[in-house]
């Protein structure tokens, strides 16, 4: 990885392949000329991953002294990582996501993260859902500011969120769903009968905050519940869907796929806080890694031809100590490793100026440094992939650091 | 004047003074239901009856005091049929927990598995106790204030041995101080084996002291974070991460008893010498003296004394008993309070609810899952003889009880909770439980007594007693969609209604 100066982001942006030929004054998240629309997926695993466990350093003589018991042993021997390249290697947890490394369509940005040195979940959650690091008060999620940047009138369908409650991410003026997909998820509801459906339109008539989540929820429900059924009638021949991720992963790449409205979506994965028997190359993390990276996999097979127009991108909040702790666990550290698929991704390769684990290379003396921020690795994928102009992304991230030369080529031309 | 002009304006004046009684009674009941809202988990018939005779003050003030209340006989009656309530931590674990080898024998996986489907048992019980108080207890700013606290130092029934202390930690760390001491509830969960397991202290150890080894030898920062983090001084409490670590060397040694101890073996939580790092430390700017247990407890006074913690225990009683962001002076003059009585809870308790803040906050905040399912079952006043369709409906609009698995708890806001999935699934239940599809009344299937479950014949809610107590106080456009909708409905568009989603 080169270690250039950051160029201003307007001067990247020209220098970024492709990018020239564009014509002035395109509107931003055009379709390709390929024809379908740019999505972008986040996938936020909530309670920091080890990342030096996903994309190992295995050329790093540090790593295998801080973590006596945890350390994933070198590629070809027994229970080893899956070598990337001469550097790092992948924990074998995720052999199923190695075909998209190898056909290119994966890559991973490492030492990243957030500049705040919070190493709260809670605080550092919000930061990577509000996108303002070291700003608790804003009101509203970067991926809501980045749905506000496409041309109305808005659709809730257009942003999309699996589970029970919408997070903070999502959340801000434009409108936004969540949805289960789940087995339960096309069962007809009482408000889907008429008359019903009818009184409680009067009730939610008015312009207050609960009345718009009633009219966004009822037209969502109309419009993905029409997907759900044709979605299941081709791909479920009518049995049950299952109830695994990656089950649930297939289902929403199908959906996306077959629903050009649908532009942003996100999920979160909890269970990586690690403090106690994080294991090797099996145990605690293997054990959710691999319906991770099933379920990752299932989601670019979901997508269909929808893949090559789709960016996926997995974070946390931050990193984990390289240190094992005294109860073959890690505590909470600092940088971490942004993973980046999708068809358009440039991948195959570990973008990042990699800072090293030396004593006096690590952050505050026990945590990976950070030399990408995640809004830079963002904001190159909004650039590139959305094509939103510089001051679009000043407003989806105000105060970001420029994008850094080295990621320019993260999306192919 | 003509006696016919004099007779129109007698006729106007008390058609006024009777829109004005008719204001001012509305204007009451809106206050009795907003005190019902806050204090209580909503109004039942009974209760809006018995604070509109006695007054929202002494009703305030008979709630601070809840010991001499006395409570139903009904829930008495169903607490009673619990039988793993008032088990101690270390009964609990001999009766429920992992077995062990009898004379050397292992126990075999099939044994394993049913010992772990008998200790379902405990959550069960847990949660039927925690769903029965909410709905019929008298004494509802306590079970308000047992659910605020248990949020506050989150557990998750998933955790390890969790799942057969939960109901414990409820009952013996949370319940007895929810109005009294912040300080004597802190300590209660510091010294709670469930906590212990939950932050993961019970694996914190010196390195290399002589009771270090296997899973537990060397440091865990967990508890020692999330104490000052949430517990206590709130993240930006004026700690950094080098008090996060003493902390931590603190608190080496703070465990659960393991199973086959000889000593103390019927003590679930115990100081382990062999594990604690002894040196003299500097916490918080403060020289703690080389010691045992004691410098734990000296750094948990330290921390239920910091003007940093009574700030943020202000935030959050304020966030939940006024609005999503409260008025800064508000907050202020809590924490003031929280100062000068040493942590009363009931005396800053009594202050908000004096306040003007507090008083004209009337449906400023958007219910909870929770709030909503139990204030629904409140209100319809029907027998709940089985709690499991209460929880699972808790669990899919995102709530389940005891399931929260972060140690922050669920968030208390608007922006936490609503959303247009939520609005979808809320009106699911409000429908369904109010045409009596929710079988809260059908007695459930007992399977250890092999007793059949009995059908359940729909049981609809009563749209006149939901109208004998928001009547007055639904808005017009509430009132106006119900009035034309046919009886059968009315029930179901109130509780859906977006009068009932507020408190």
């Amino acid at each position: 990885m080169s270690k250039g100066p950051s160029l201003p982001r307007r001067a990247v942006l020209r220098a970024s392949a492709g990018m020239a030929l564009l014509p002035l004054g395109r509107a931003a998240w055009a379709a390709t000329a390929a024809g379908g629309p740019q999505r972008l997926i986040v996938v936020l695993l909530r309670g920091a991953v080890d990342g030096l466990n996903v994309v190992v350093p295995y050329a790093e003589e540090a790593y295998y002294a801080a973590r006596p018991t945890i350390a994933i042993a070198r590629p070809g021997t027994p229970g080893g990582v899956l070598a990337l390249d001469a550097r790092f290697g992948l924990h074998p947890a995720l052999s199923s996501l190695l075909p998209l490394w190898r056909e290119g369509t994966l890559g991973f940005i490492h030492a990243a993260g957030s500049p705040d040195p919070n190493r709260s979940h809670f605080e550092a959650q919000r930061y990577i859902e509000n996108g303002t690091p070291g700003d608790s008060t804003t009101p509203d999620g970067w991926m809501n500011r980045l749905l506000q940047t496409l041309p109305g009138p808005h659709d809730p369908a257009e942003a999309i969120s699996l589970g029970p409650t919408l997070p903070r991410i999502l959340s801000g003026s434009a409108p936004a769903t969540n949805l289960e997909l789940g087995p339960e998820a096309a069962r007809p509801l009482p408000i889907d009968q008429p008359r019903l459906a009818a009184a409680f339109d009067r009730l939610y008539a008015g312009d207050d905050a609960l009345a718009r989540a009633y009219r966004e929820g009822r037209q969502a429900r109309s419009e993905v519940l029409a997907d759900l059924a044709r979605e299941a009638a081709v791909a479920d021949a009518g049995a049950p869907p299952p109830r695994s991720f990656a089950a649930r992963a297939a289902r929403l790449g199908r959906l996306i796929g077959g629903d050009p409205r649908i532009r942003l979506a996100f999920i979160a994965l909890g269970g990586w806080d690690t403090h106690v028997a994080e294991g090797g190359h099996q145990g605690q993390l293997a054990n959710r890694l691999r319906p991770l990276g099933d379920g990752l996999a299932a989601l670019a097979g979901g997508l269909g031809t929808s893949w090559r127009d789709t960016v996926i991108v997995v974070l946390s909040e931050f990193g984990r100590t390289v240190h094992e702790n005294g109860d073959r666990g890690t505590d909470h550290g600092h940088g971490n490793v942004i993973w980046v698929a999708g068809g358009a991704i440039n991948g195959g390769r570990v973008y990042g100026e990699w800072p090293g684990l030396a004593p006096d290379q690590l952050y505050q003396h026990r945590d990976l440094a950070i030399t990408t921020d995640f809004r830079a690795a963002l904001a190159a994928i909004l650039s590139a992939h959305l094509h939103l102009r510089d001051d679009q992304l000043d407003r989806v991230f105000p105060d970001a650091p420029p994008v850094a030369a080295g990621l320019t080529r993260l999306l192919s031309a | 004047m003509s006696s016919r002009s004099a007779g129109l304006l007698g006729a106007v004046c008390l058609l006024l003074l009777l829109l004005a009684v008719r204001a001012n009674a509305a204007d009451s009941d809106r206050q009795v239901i907003h005190v019902l809202n806050r204090l209580a988990f909503g109004p039942t018939l009974d209760d809006f009856n018995y604070v509109k005779a006695i007054g929202i003050e002494r009703y305030i003030a008979e709630q601070l005091d809840p010991a001499a209340i006395d409570e139903p006989i009904e829930l008495r009656f169903r607490l009673a049929q619990l039988p793993t309530r008032g088990l101690d931590a270390s009964e609990l674990r001999q009766l429920y927990g992992p077995l062990r080898p009898v004379l050397g024998v292992k126990p075999s996986l099939d044994e394993i598995r049913a010992q772990e489907i008998r200790a379902r048992r405990i959550e069960r019980d847990a949660a039927a106790a925690r769903i029965w108080k909410a709905v019929l207890s008298r004494r509802q700013l306590q079970q308000v204030m047992v659910n605020f606290w248990f949020n506050h130092f989150n557990i998750f029934s998933g955790k390890g041995l969790d799942r057969i202390w939960i109901g414990n930690y409820e009952d013996r760390a949370i319940r007895p101080y929810a109005l009294g001491r912040f300080r004597d509830l802190l300590f209660a969960v510091a010294e709670h084996p469930a906590m212990l397991v939950y932050l993961d202290n019970t694996e914190n150890a010196a390195p290399g002291s002589r009771g270090a080894h296997g899973a537990a030898s060397g440091i865990n920062e967990n508890f020692a974070r999330e104490v000052m983090e949430l517990h206590t001084l709130g993240v930006n409490g004026g700690y950094t991460q080098a008090d996060v670590t003493t902390l931590a060397r603190i608190f080496t040694g703070w465990r659960v008893n393991p199973p086959d101890s000889t000593q103390f073996p019927d003590v679930a939580a115990i100081f382990d010498g062999l594990r604690h790092d002894y040196t003299p430390k500097v916490f918080l700017g403060r020289t703690l003296p080389a010691g045992g247990r004691e410098q734990g407890l000296e750094a948990l006074d330290m921390l239920a004394d910091a003007p940093a913690t009574a700030h943020h225990i202000a935030f959050e009683l304020a966030q939940y008993f006024v609005e999503d962001a409260p008025p800064p002076a508000l907050v202020d003059r809590l924490a003031a309070r929280f100062l000068a009585t040493g942590g009363d809870i009931r005396q800053v308790l009594a202050t908000l609810f004096a306040s003007p803040e507090f008083l004209g906050s009337a449906g400023q905040k958007y219910k909870t899952p929770y709030e909503y399912v139990i204030s629904a079952v409140r209100a319809a006043g029907v027998p709940v003889n089985n709690v499991r369709p209460l929880l699972a409906w808790m669990s899919r609009l995102g709530m389940p009880l005891y399931g929260c698995q972060t140690p922050d708890g669920y968030q208390d806001t608007e922006a936490a909770w609503l959303s247009p999935q939520a609005m979808i699934e809320r009106i699911g239940f409000a429908v369904d439980f109010a045409r009596g599809f929710v079988p809260v009344s059908a007695e459930p299937a007992d399977f250890e007594a092999g007793m059949p479950r009995q059908a359940h014949r729909p049981d609809p809610v009563d749209p006149a007693r939901l109208k004998a107590i928001f009547g007055s106080t639904l808005s017009p456009a509430t009132r106006a969609v119900v009035a034309s909708a046919p009886a059968r409905m009315r029930a179901v568009l109130i509780l859906g209604s977006p009068d009932f989603m507020r408190r």
